[in-house]
């Protein structure tokens, strides 16, 4: 058997031509991806495809260009679910939207949108507090697949029970059952949900600033990314938002380490909502 | 004795009694870091934190996403994300899939943190009732690392050790009792 040491500096030199590969043949640059798990997620992609090693992936992702999306959505992770972090919704219910109130068009960006699960729990929860009708929301991810399923908005029934938990947890005012139908053993979202979302395909490393937010929801996407290109997108974000606008990020990141985090004031910090400061100095929580 | 730099332990159900007596136990001038993998079921992983606290001899904290692994503290996966070491010796969380229908999965964190620490870890399976850790106890093996598995007549429930056992084998198959005292003998010069 090779020895470890070995075989991980050999991986190491894959996964860089790898990378490689999908920067200079499809304009995909993950070489500021956080490795532990970018180099899992390769490892499992080579799997599926059925290559024996990263290199063989590599020749695959270079002669086959129709591989792309699926590429894609292998290295994105499009995992999600609605009202994650309940107490989270229940905030942005409570404590953001009646300031968001004050604007006559409510512009929210959801950046990493995965399979739209929390775009249609924003939307029920704007839905809910009468401002839907006002808002627009900009959907956003990497992979075109996640977005086409996105746009579905059907997924497995048996996640029904979690997520009706969820809404009720998070001020939920009506019931769940009220936005889908079951059928078999899927749920499709009420249709009127979309009316007001537009999908599209952002790359956060490489597509800039392109709506005039007053909400950017965020979470547990830069948790994939190394720290530079964390800071990158923390930037990418106040450039978007209004003065005093709030961003979202997931319960469990971090920004100890960005420059750009400077530019934000902690509206709720356990929750990891934050507002832009006006003019960098901080601001009180609403 | 080795040359130890850091110690990762797993368990799942009965964990909590089986931390308690494992933290309890350690020398409190032990310089490793140990990071620690429970399925806990619970919403936040502060409460454990807390508990934990009470009886440890070191300091038990939530493993933060981008901070550097730190020495002489007992550091926990948080509740719904999978933990990694990255090469440079900080945390990452994931939202990926879960694995052996776990996240945070201890094949996961035991996997990177083999790779990171190779010949110089520790890896510690307890008592649970699902086989996540055995593939991750295996690459700690392979990469030169050492196993501890909990014996499982000893364990609250016997699956996870004999399912690393079985998978990985170990260097040393002992009582929960005599862990601590293990750990101590191995991490201090
Ligand atoms: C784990 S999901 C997060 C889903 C949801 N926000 C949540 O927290 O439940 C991460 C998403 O980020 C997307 N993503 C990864 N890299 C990206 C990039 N460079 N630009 C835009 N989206 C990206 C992935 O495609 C994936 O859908």
């Amino acid at each position: 058997m090779e020895p470890l040491g070995d075989e991980l500096a050999r991986e190491g030199i894959e996964l860089e031509l790898f990378i490689q590969a999908m920067h200079r043949r499809h304009g995909y640059d993950f070489s500021q991806y956080a490795p532990a798990s970018l180099r899992r997620r390769v490892r499992q992609l080579a799997e599926r495809f059925g290559c024996d090693s990263i290199s063989a992936l590599t020749g695959r992702a270079l002669h086959e260009p129709k591989l792309l999306p699926q590429l894609l959505e292998g290295l994105s992770v499009p995992v999600s679910d609605m009202f994650r972090d309940p107490a989270v919704f229940r905030a942005l219910r409570e404590k953001v939207l009646p300031l968001l109130a004050s604007y006559p068009q409510i512009n929210i960006w959801q950046a990493g949108c995965a399979h739209g699960e929390e775009v249609y729990s924003l939307a029920i929860l704007l839905e809910e507090e009468g401002l839907y009708e006002r808002s627009r929301i900009f959907a956003t991810d990497l992979s075109a697949n996640a977005l086409r399923q996105a746009e579905e908005g059907i997924y497995p029934l048996r996640e029904a029970k979690q997520w009706s938990r969820n809404y009720q947890a998070a001020g939920g005012t009506r019931s769940l059952v009220d936005y889908y139908n079951a059928r078999y053993d899927l749920l499709k979202l009420d249709d009127q949900l979309r009316r007001n979302i537009t999908f599209a395909q952002h790359n956060l490393a490489s597509d800039r600033v392109f709506c005039e937010a007053h909400l950017v929801l965020c979470r547990n996407v830069l948790i994939y990314f190394s720290n530079p290109l964390q800071d990158h997108c923390l930037a990418l974000f106040r450039d978007s938002l209004v003065r005093g606008g709030f961003l979202c990020l997931g319960m469990c990141e971090s920004i100890d380490f960005a420059d750009s985090a400077g530019d934000f004031a902690a509206a709720d910090a356990s929750l990891r909502i934050y507002r832009l400061a006006a003019n960098g100095a901080a601001m009180a929580a609403p | 004795m080795m040359n130890a730099a850091a110690i990762v332990v797993g368990c799942s159900t009965g964990g909590l009694d089986a931390l308690k007596l494992l933290l309890g136990g350690l020398d409190r001038r032990l310089p490793q870091p140990l990071l620690v993998c429970c399925h806990t079921g619970s919403e936040t992983i502060e409460l454990l934190c807390e508990l934990l606290g009470r009886v440890s001899a070191l300091p038990v904290i939530a493993a933060a996403e981008r901070h550097a692994v730190r020495g002489g503290h007992v550091q926990l996966a948080p509740t719904g994300y999978h933990l990694l070491v990255e090469p440079d010796r900080r945390f990452a969380l994931t939202t990926d899939p879960r694995v052996n229908h776990s996240r945070p999965s201890i094949d996961v964190l035991f996997a990177s943190a083999a790779t990171v620490w190779r010949e110089a870890l520790i890896g510690v399976v307890l008592t649970g009732a699902s086989a996540d850790g055995a593939e991750g106890l295996r690459l700690v093996r392979r990469a030169g690392g050492c196993a501890i598995v909990q014996s499982p007549a000893d364990a609250q429930i016997p699956v996870m050790p004999q399912a690393a056992l079985d998978r990985a084998g170990a260097d040393y198959c002992v009582p929960l009792n005599d862990i601590p005292p293990l750990l101590n003998r191995l991490c201090l010069p």
